[in-house]
């Protein structure tokens, strides 16, 4: 199908982003990945593109006080090629060949699937289990939210109209594991897991699993089972399936945590 | 009133300067405006592959990016591909072992696998169903597209 008609806008600074985006019926486009396809099948119909890949500052990827910062405009296939990243976010760099396809990586952002908190996604997950602090910005000035403060639901995070997500730091973590399951390489997951060791406490984050990334920190394996919520069933899997694979990759994942 | 953006990019070469709709897709805008057809459109959402073209110097989604926003860029297509003979030795390759029926995943597949064969000098069995993992083919059943991608990068 056809996208309806709207209007585009690409502001080259900040501040033009903010009086754009603020206009009843903006919408920020970014990447344009998860966007486009809900306009083309007419789900969408914004008044406004405001095209955000303009803004200057928003691509770099630097690693500094523990932590990696990434810009929200960097492409999965930037992050995806980054030392820094392979170097102090292993989890990262191993989740990010399971997003998508190539062609698709090469213009989604990290901003951006961060913004559409799709709960299958793999960035919210790592977001969380990282214990990443998300970057937003608006008129008023910068403010800082953790991940698990920051996804709120079913496509739904802290984002007001008006705020651009510019960054996320991420601090570091030399300890993790990734796993999921698709049915075909890139596909959104069945059910998948991102963890990390902190001081020897162990974050894992399901995705593909509720309605946002959940959150366990477990002692022993046989806990991390038992503390496992009722996940919600999708199109093709119940619920018993889902909790029956998160166990099955719980145990995949625990003796590299 | 439907808003048209002046839009100048380069095509397979070429510069080419149009007022676009803004809500025009690329390839929409490359099939329709400029004729070049053989960039397919199968989907429209990203799913199939059919579209794949060149932005730039990498492989993207055709039909996931307006037309407005390859506006200052170098666009280059199956057509442009075909005719500087970059792609030569796959197309021999689909040619000799199979690799196409009906033809109509075939542009996008060829972008997709080029995209692998530049950027690597070996490639699993396994790597080369990766790349592609994003490209739909309804006929093959893909076992010659993959042999044919393995003759030109493992030789
Ligand atoms: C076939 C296909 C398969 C895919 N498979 C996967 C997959 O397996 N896993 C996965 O995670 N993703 C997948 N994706 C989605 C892809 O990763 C997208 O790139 C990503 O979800 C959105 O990033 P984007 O930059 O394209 O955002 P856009 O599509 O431009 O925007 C998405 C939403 O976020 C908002 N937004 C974007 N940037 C910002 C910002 N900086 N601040 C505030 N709001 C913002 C937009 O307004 C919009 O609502 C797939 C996409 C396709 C087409
Ligand atoms: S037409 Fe673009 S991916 Fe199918
Ligand atoms: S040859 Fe027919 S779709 Fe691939």
């Amino acid at each position: 199908m056809k996208a309806p008609s709207f209007a585009y806008a690409k502001p080259r600074t900040l501040a033009e982003a903010f009086e754009l985006i603020e206009r009843p019926g903006a919408k920020i486009l970014a990447g344009g990945q998860s966007l486009i396809p809900t306009l083309n099948m007419r789900l969408s119909a914004p008044e406004l593109l405001v095209d955000i890949t303009g803004l200057a500052g928003l691509s770099n990827i630097e690693a500094k006080n523990g932590a990696v910062r990434i810009g929200a405009l960097c492409t999965h296939a930037m992050v995806e090629r980054s030392p820094e990243v392979r170097e102090h976010l292993p989890l990262l760099a191993e989740a990010m060949p399971h997003i998508a396809h190539p062609a698709i990586r090469n213009r989604g952002t990290l901003g951006g699937s961060l913004a559409l908190a799709d709960p299958a996604a793999e960035l919210p997950a790592c977001a969380v289990a990282l214990d990443a602090v998300l970057i937003i910005a608006s008129r008023k000035g910068e403010r800082r939210v953790r991940a698990v403060e920051f996804f709120k639901g079913l496509f739904e995070t802290d984002l007001k109209q008006g705020e651009i997500l510019v960054g996320a730091e991420f601090p570091k973590a030399e300890k993790s594991a990734f796993v999921e399951l698709t049915r075909r390489h890139g596909d959104y997951a069945i059910v998948g897991l991102a963890a990390v060791t902190k001081q020897r406490e162990r974050r894992i984050s399901l995705f593909g699993f509720a309605d946002r990334p959940v959150l366990i920190r477990p002692g022993s394996l046989e806990e991390a089972k038992g503390s496992l919520p009722k996940p919600a069933a999708d199109l093709y899997h119940s619920s018993a399936t889902k909790l029956h694979l998160a166990k099955v990759l719980l145990e995949r994942a625990w003796n590299r945590l | 009133m439907e808003q048209t953006l002046t839009t100048t990019m380069t095509v397979n070469g070429s510069q080419v300067t149009r007022a676009i709709p803004a809500r025009q897709h690329l390839v929409d805008f490359l099939r329709e405006e400029l004729g070049l057809t053989g960039s397919h459109i199968g989907c429209e959402h990203g799913v199939c592959g059919a579209c794949t073209i060149r932005v730039n110097g990498e492989v993207v989604r055709g039909c996931l990016m307006l037309a407005v926003q390859a506006n200052g860029c170098r666009v280059d297509t199956i057509e442009g591909l075909s005719d500087s003979k970059e792609l030569e030795r796959l197309q021999k390759a689909f040619h000799e072992k199979n690799a196409l029926q009906c033809g109509f995943c075939t542009p996008g597949m060829l972008m997709a696998a080029q995209d692998l064969v530049r950027a690597r000098k070996k490639a699993t069995r396994e790597e080369i169903r990766a790349h592609i993992s994003g490209n739909y083919c309804r006929c093959t059943g893909y076992q010659a597209i993959v042999d044919a991608i393995d003759e030109v990068i493992n030789g």
